[in-house]
This record gives structure tokens, C-alpha cells and sequence, in this order.
């Protein structure tokens, strides 16, 4: 069964002017069709602007389509009352981690999603260690969230997320303010839940490096999914990637100009092990 | 300039303090600071003090980390001490030209100081050991009753624990936005106040637009939580009164007693 089905879905913005007049419609979202199994690892990029951001509101219940339909775990999210059961099988981490850290000590923020689902307090406290330490931060369960770097507090948002036990967890642009070696934790973490517990991921990004390793990809442009496919048949388009305004890691942009030049390597090499391999080197 | 203020801030430590029900924690604030203004000579001074360091003791938090908190008030209490010292009328103990000394104002100066430092550094003790949450948590219960008179208890309790949560988010971010704007030439260290308060335009511009903007964000974010108000919402950390809960109420109240005897007796 897919955990999560959107068909032709669209989603408009009004802009108004002072008096509340619509200026006019922006559409972020232009007829998406999405299908996710469950237990998939499924990344979405885009440019900014590119609408998907907006998709991952709407995964949440946060926004509702203007038209076509969107279902998470069988639920329609347009119809109001499934509101907090959706939010609950689908979790959501957002951009800022400091934004989304509701209290001052790591393991209450933990705590909040399951207080607000009116979880008994014993198991509260169960499931506040146990998804702590599926991110490997349980020993700042008594910390301020304060004193963590941002991969850190990152990894304690995505816990707070767990504490919900969703079926599926949407990160929305995790890393965007990460250093690199965040960047890297963040990513780690979502695989090995994907992987241990079987957790849907949906990672939405701009890095076309956090994609390598998952099972499908989505490139969005302008509201509209342009490029779908596993990340080897997306990484072999280099041109058309590049038409849709995004980055190209260096590697894979080396092996396709090298293949342009006449040397004899497939399509779509994503990491540099694979180049070294692919040209005798390692 | 900002980072040393260590009020409304959480020091994780294991002591009996940090232990104890958040509600205990804010009757005996509420008791010790009667008792501050109901001490007014030095032997009563004497018990507050005695009171309070073996508080401070107890909390297991470093005493030098507590008087951090009164650095920022320094220049308030010498403004306030020195009115009290020159302006109160009375018998002249001495006088330079115009300004006076009198024994009144020796005696109030001395007083009024003795009172801020105490009342600062007491209830710093209360947020020092208890976490934000735990200190709302107890709010929330002792204001419980007042919902019948419709006040939004929960959400005010709720209100509270986010804005310390933000606290020094915040003034990190003022401490940032201030660098930018010196790095640009804005200047900050001369004196006046009609330019100090010029100053402050451009830093408190920007401070309330990323304020509000992430006030936008973290909503969503305890949407995306599930968060629907106080209702149906359990605890994580439920408060129930163990045996030194009572014990405390005990002691706080002897400590209250005790110091109006002395009070009156001496």
C-alpha cells in the first residue's frame, strides 16, 4: 500500500493586496502526482521557490490542496478531522532547528509530541529514551538545547519527531543551515531509521549529494515534478538537471564531461569511490 | 554585554532544590520575599542571610555564577543607593556643601541595597533550579482554579516557558546584530541617552522582525507536533508531592515565623 498518494495536486497562494483584494495566484504547487511506499527512502529536490517546501506542509496537513487530493496513510487531508492523526503518522522536521525546539531541556522537547497525543506519562518517558537513543543522543537527555551544535539539535528535533512513532517522517530541508559535519550527522541519522525501524524518510533538500543512497528521487521546478527516477537514472540527465537550476555534484559532473571527452564510463557515477573504481584508480 | 544576565536561566545540577515540586519552589519565593521587607533591622538581616546561604548551599549552584545576575543591576542599585543616601531629609551625620548626609538616608540606603541583593539573588535561586517547564508546570497547577473565571491559564503557563526558552536565543542574536551593524559603523558606546536611544532603533528593527518570524515558525512546528491546546494533553512530567515537599513547606513557613519573632523580639 502507498503511505502516501497525492494526485494532481495543486496548491495556490493568493496575493492580496491592502484592502484584501487577490492581486493574483501564485501556484507552488502544479498537478504533483506523488506515490510513496512504505518502509521508502524518497528524496524530493528543487530549487528554491521550486514548491517543495509547500509539498512537504501539505504531507502534514499544515496547508490543504486547492485541487486533486492528497492521502497519507489511507486519510484524506483535506477533511479537517483527520488533522492530528495525519500530523501523527507523518512527522515533520523543519529547516531551523532552533525554531522548533519548544522546550529548554533536550529530553521535555522530546516529550512534547507525545504529551500533546495524551500519552500515559510512563510511556511518555519510553518512548522519549528510546527515540533518543535511535539518534544516538541520549546522553544530553538532561542538556540544554542551547549548548548543542546545530547537527545536534537537528538530531533531538528529529527525536522529538520519533516520540510520535510515525509511520513516515518528512525532513524539510534538515541541513540547509548545517556545516558540512552536520550536514553528514543529519543524513546519517535519517538512513539508520530508515534502515533499523523501518521508518518511512522523505528528505526534501537542494543538495543533490543527500540524495545518493535513497530509493527514489523527486526533482520539482516551478510547482511541477519535472525528473523522477532512482538516483542513478536522475544523475545521468546531467544537462537536464542543470536546465532546472540545480547543482550537479562535482563528481558526477566530472565522470560526465570525461564520458563527453571519449573516455569509456557509464552514466550517472554518484560518489568518488565509483569513479575511482570505474577507472582502475582504487 | 547581554550574555551576563543569568536571570530566568536553568543550571542542571542534582541537589535537594532541583528536586523538589516547582510549586514548593514558588510558595517559598513568595514567603522569602515577605520576608525581605518584613526584616528591617540587623538581626533580622542577619537570619534572611543566614537563611539564604544555606538555601544556596542546598542548590548545589555556584555562588559566583548567581552574583553574575547582579552585575547588570549594579548601576540601579548605586543610582537608587545614592538618592536614598543624599535626598532623604533628617538628622545631617555629615555635608559636603550642598548635599547631605542624613541618618535617615545612611539608614535607608543601607536597607533598600541590603533588599534588592537579596531579592535578586533569591529568586534567581528559584529559576536556577528549576527548569522552565517544571517552573510553568507549577503555575499552571497552583493557578489551576482561576479557570473558571475563563483566564487562559494553560496558554499563558505555555506563553511563559516558550518566551525563557527564547531568551537567549534572543539576546544571541541581538549580541549578533549589533556586531553586523558596528561592523557598518552604527555606534553603540557613546554616551546619552537621546543617542543611545537612537541606536537602539536599527538593533530593535530587526530583533522584532526575525522575533516574529520565528514565532511563525515555531507555531508550525508544534502544529506539526500535534499540539491543539491544553486539552487531552498528558504530562511528562506530572507533579506530585513527595515527603521533603512537605517537609519544605514546614521549614519555609518556621523560617517566616521565626523572623517576625525575631523581629519583634529583638
Amino acid at each position: 500500500m502507498n503511505i502516501i498518494e497525492a494526485k494532481q495536486l495543486v496548491h495556490e497562494f493568493f496575493r492580496r493586496d491592502e484592502e484584501g483584494n487577490i492581486e493574483g495566484i501564485q501556484v507552488a504547487l502544479d498537478k504533483v502526482d506523488l506515490k510513496v511506499e512504505a518502509g521508502q527512502f524518497i528524496s524530493i529536490l528543487g530549487h528554491n521557490g521550486s514548491g517543495k517546501s509547500t509539498l512537504a506542509k501539505h504531507i502534514n496537513a499544515l496547508l490543504t490542496p486547492s485541487e486533486g487530493t492528497l492521502y497519507v496513510d489511507g486519510k484524506d487531508t483535506s477533511d479537517g478531522k483527520n488533522e492530528l492523526a495525519i500530523r501523527q503518522s507523518a512527522g515533520m522536521v523543519f529547516q531551523n532547528p532552533d525554531n522548533q525546539i519548544i522546550a529548554s531541556i533536550v529530553e521535555e522537547d522530546v516529550g512534547f509530541g507525545p504529551e500533546n497525543m495524551g500519552v500515559p506519562t510512563d510511556e511518555i518517558w519510553e518512548r522519549v529514551e528510546r527515540s533518543l537513543k535511535s539518534v544516538g543522543m541520549w546522553k544530553y537527555h538532561a542538556h540544554s538545547p542551547n549548548k548543542l551544535s546545530g547537527g545536534q539539535k537537528q538530531r533531538v528535533a528529529i527525536a522529538g519527531v520519533m516520540a510520535m512513532e510515525p509511520k513516515c517522517i518528512i525532513l524539510d530541508e534538515p541541513t540547509a543551515m548545517l556545516d558540512p559535519d552536520g550536514r553528514k550527522e543529519v543524513i546519517k541519522v535519517a538512513h539508520e531509521l530508515n534502515e533499523k525501524k523501518g521508518v518511512t524518510v522523505i528528505l526534501i533538500t537542494h543538495y543533490m549529494e543527500e540524495v545518493v543512497g535513497s530509493d527514489y528521487v523527486y526533482v520539482m521546478d516551478k510547482g511541477k515534478v519535472v525528473m523522477e527516477g532512482d538516483p542513478r537514472n536522475i544523475f545521468s540527465r546531467v544537462e537536464e538537471l542543470q536546465s532546472h537550476r540545480m547543482d550537479v555534484p562535482q563528481i558526477t559532473l566530472l565522470a560526465h564531461e570525461l564520458r563527453n571527452s571519449g573516455l569509456d564510463i557509464p552514466e550517472g557515477i554518484l560518489t568518488r569511490e565509483e569513479l575511482m573504481n570505474v577507472l582502475n584508480l582504487g | 554585554m547581554f550574555r551576563e544576565i543569568t536571570i530566568g536561566q536553568y543550571y542542571p545540577a542534582d541537589s535537594l532544590l532541583h528536586r523538589l515540586d516547582p510549586r514548593v519552589k514558588l510558595f517559598g519565593t513568595i514567603i522569602y520575599l515577605i520576608s525581605i521587607f518584613v526584616a528591617g533591622d540587623i538581626f533580622s538581616f542577619a537570619f534572611l542571610a543566614l537563611f539564604l546561604v544555606m538555601i544556596i548551599r542546598l542548590s548545589k549552584v555556584p555562588f559566583s555564577y548567581m552574583v553574575k545576575g547582579l552585575r547588570g543591576i549594579v548601576l540601579l542599585l548605586v543610582i537608587a543607593g545614592v538618592f536614598n543616601l543624599f535626598m532623604t531629609p533628617g538628622q545631617a551625620l555629615v555635608e559636603f556643601g550642598p548635599l547631605t548626609i542624613s541618618d535617615v538616608g545612611l539608614k535607608n540606603a543601607v536597607l533598600m541595597t541590603a533588599r534588592m541583593i537579596f531579592l535578586i539573588i533569591g529568586t534567581s535561586i528559584m529559576t536556577l533550579t528549576t527548569t522552565p517547564n517544571q517552573l510553568t508546570d507549577g503555575l499552571e497547577t497552583s493557578l489551576a482554579p482561576l479557570t473558571i473565571f475563563n483566564v487562559p491559564v494553560h496558554e499563558i503557563a505555555l506563553m511563559m516557558s516558550i518566551a525563557l526558552r527564547f531568551i537567549p536565543i534572543l539576546v544571541e542574536e541581538t549580541d549578533k546584530i549589533m556586531k553586523a551593524q558596528m561592523a557598518r559603523g552604527a555606534d553603540f558606546e557613546s554616551k546619552g541617552i537621546v543617542r543611545k536611544a537612537k541606536a537602539m532603533v536599527p538593533l530593535l528593527v530587526p530583533l522584532f522582525v526575525s522575533a516574529f518570524r520565528r514565532a511563525s515558525d515555531l507555531a508550525l512546528a508544534m502544529e506539526a507536533r500535534c499540539y491543539h491546546g491544553g486539552e487531552g494533553r498528558t504530562k511528562m512530567k506530572p507533579l506530585h508531592y513527595e515527603k521533603e515537599d512537605r517537609l519544605s513547606y514546614v521549614v519555609i513557613i518556621s523560617y517566616l515565623i521565626l523572623l517576625i519573632v525575631i523581629r519583634i523580639v529583638l
